[in-house]
């Protein structure tokens, strides 16, 4: 009984959850379409603007539909979007399907993007339970100062200086190739190192908080080893921290994927997003913005998810803000 | 039926001999407070002892005071140079282009023959300008909606949605995009990052006051007739200082952070205005050849000690302020 209205208020959690991403999906849509409207409009043009007479511009921008009201516009836009259609690239490769540009690149991406996590996942996870094994002691300290260090100082700046000294240490590539597999190493740890720190913390946390519980105490007194208490009762519910960091570490990641992808010119989505911004791209900036924040309201979408299943003490009746 | 009786029998004995100005709301009124169980406690002095104690957090104070103060006064000080003037050889008359760090330019100059140690205290003057400006806004606005969030329960819901929406989307396409659709300026950055950064303050706050408003000692306290003023300044608010206070010192790291990173895929300041975004910028270019490097570690090391004395502060402060640290 208690297990059927359990799994009925997760369905019902689920779909209430769904719901709101897809509203918010189409909130940011209309005011990234409607923000994007208030570029000056040489953004359409590159090069050639100058080279244009005031009737070719006009006729330029009547054919991309740019003359008429915002809302016949946003129409356009959204048929445009149910067709798959994202516009044509302006500038960066001129009159090609912004999609046919984006394609090709999505699985360096996705592959980069799904390393990083599960290597976030694997080393922050390690690093928690080593910090909680020798709390207060030199480990503790080491990986403290990392999480400090990670956090205080810019992933702008650190970055630099994996790239600069991690290639000439360990003798790995500077850039990325796709046919050198140890390229992808410094880029992928990169990636990951912002998320190993929460991670570490967390779990940290959790394992401190654990160890102090009555029921572990019991555990010590009956006689059981150290190692079959770690095992059978504390890491039983280790799931719990990972979940709830999940959400931030994909957002994390998708962040530094855009620094990253360009430091290393990984041939994926992040990297071009730089570029068309450098190179002012307008329908390009707008289809890779889209794409991002869609990525980011999906993993949310799913972060919360994996935390209802996994973390029996959030209340589902009381939903909303579960963050 | 008899028990009722008995009871109204007695309530109505009860309020013959009861005078109904016992029931009347006192006037808040400090020597009857002491009255019950005085004590000297005093917040903020509970706050210092917290504080001093510890003795990383005070290193790091006299490093950032050395840092900021430094800052403010280089300008001022004698034989100083400007951080925008490029400097010629009067011999030859060519620009002294990466003069690595010596007597006449102490941290070198940089591709274009701009003297280096005033640019990274201009920089970070810049930077800091930045930093501070938008912790104060941030401040503000994130006080403001997380108390109204927290406080007026009718718009619970409402804002929770906002905040939902908000907060689906990277913060680094929000920043970029408004960078972008706004052009390059000093106040292009504020604005961007004001327009993002108040969204966790605000989040903390209204759990914070969700959290602490329905205590029973508030109840207690407003049943007592304490006003409301009163209650906000004595019971809410120094639960609310150690939270602010750490969000705030975290946005000036932050910040400083988000404008090494739009300046690297160049929505940042322009060029002519020297900032730590610029100057770690202007090193990455040059990275590469190892006699040059001195361009890209000098700013990062000025850089990274700002940036993690103001997060080792903060969250020194914040432990130290918050009231369930103070015995």
């Amino acid at each position: 009984m208690a297990a059927l209205s359990g799994r009925r208020a997760m369905l019902k959690y689920s779909i209430k959850r769904l719901l709101q991403s897809l509203v918010t999906l189409l909130i940011v849509v209309t005011a990234v379409f409607l923000l994007m409207r208030l570029l000056p409009i040489e953004g359409y043009f590159g090069d050639g603007f100058d080279k244009l007479s005031e009737s070719q511009r006009e006729a330029v921008l009547q054919k991309m539909g740019l003359l008429d009201p915002w809302y016949v516009q946003l129409g356009t836009f959204y048929k445009g979007l149910a067709r798959g259609d994202l516009g044509v690239s302006s500038i960066y490769r001129k009159d090609v399907p912004v999609l046919e540009v984006i394609a090709p690149r999505v699985p360096y991406s996705v592959r980069f993007g799904l390393a990083a996590i599960t290597l976030a996942l694997v080393a922050g996870l390690a690093m928690g339970v080593s910090m909680a094994k020798h709390k207060g002691k030199g480990l503790d300290k080491l990986w403290t100062g990392y999480v400090v260090f990670v956090n205080a100082v810019p992933l702008a700046v650190y970055l630099l200086f994996i790239q600069l000294y991690g290639t000439s240490l360990f003798n790995l590539p500077l850039l990325f190739d796709k046919y050198m597999p140890s390229s992808w190493i410094l880029p992928a740890l990169s990636m990951s190192l912002g998320s190993i720190a929460g991670y570490a913390m967390w779990m940290r946390r959790y394992m401190v908080d654990e160890l102090n519980k009555d029921y572990i105490k019991l555990a010590r007194a009956k006689g059981l080893s150290q190692s079959t208490i770690m095992v059978r009762h504390v890491m039983r519910n280790a799931y719990v921290p990972m979940a709830q960091y999940l959400p931030a570490s994909i957002l994390m990641t998708i962040s530094g994927s855009i620094y990253i992808e360009s430091l290393y010119s990984i041939p994926g989505m992040g990297g071009l997003l730089v570029d068309v911004i450098q190179r002012q791209d307008n329908p390009m900036v707008q289809a890779l913005v889209l794409i991002f924040s869609s990525v980011g309201i999906v993993g949310l979408f799913l972060g919360d998810l994996l935390m209802a299943l996994f973390d029996p003490r959030i209340k589902l009746s009381k939903s909303g803000v579960s963050r | 039926m008899i028990r009722d009786r008995i009871l109204t029998n007695a309530e109505s004995a009860v309020a013959a001999e009861v005078d109904a100005s016992l029931f009347v709301q006192a006037e808040f009124d400090a020597s009857a407070g002491e009255r019950g169980g005085y004590s000297d406690y005093s917040y903020w002095r509970s706050t210092m002892r917290g504080f001093l104690r510890n003795r990383v957090a005070l290193g790091f104070l006299v490093l950032l005071g050395t840092l900021l103060l430094f800052t403010f006064i280089q300008p001022m000080l004698p034989g100083q140079k400007s951080p925008t003037l490029i400097h010629n050889d009067p011999a030859t008359g060519m620009q002294f282009r990466n003069v690595p760090p010596g007597r006449e330019f102490w941290f070198g100059t940089n591709t274009i023959g701009q003297d280096l140690w005033s640019r990274i205290w201009g920089g970070t003057r810049t930077s800091l300008l930045i930093g501070l400006i938008v912790g104060a806004v941030e401040m503000i606005i994130g006080i403001s909606f997380g108390a109204i969030w927290g406080y007026v329960r009718r718009l619970d819901g409402v804002i929770t949605e906002i905040y939902n929406v908000l907060n689906n989307i990277p913060t680094t396409i929000v920043l970029m995009l408004l960078a972008y659709i706004l052009r390059p300026s000093f106040k292009t950055m504020v604005i961007a990052m004001c327009a993002t950064g108040w969204l966790g303050l605000a989040r903390f706050v209204r759990n914070q006051i969700v959290i602490i408003r329905d205590r029973e000692y508030n109840l207690a306290s407003r049943c007592l007739g304490t006003p409301s003023r009163r209650i906000i300044v004595k019971n809410l608010l120094p639960y609310l200082v150690s939270v602010i206070m750490l969000q705030t010192a975290l946005s000036i790291p932050g910040t400083i952070g988000w404008e090494v990173f739009l300046t690297y895929i160049g929505l940042g300041l322009p060029v002519s205005i020297p900032s730590l975004g610029n100057l770690v910028n202007e090193g990455r270019q040059i990275m590469m050849s190892p006699e040059l490097r001195y361009q890209l570690l000098f700013p990062t090391v000025i850089l990274s000690m700002i940036t993690i004395s103001f997060y080792v502060l903060g969250n020194a402060f914040s432990d130290a302020s918050d009231p369930r640290n103070h015995v």
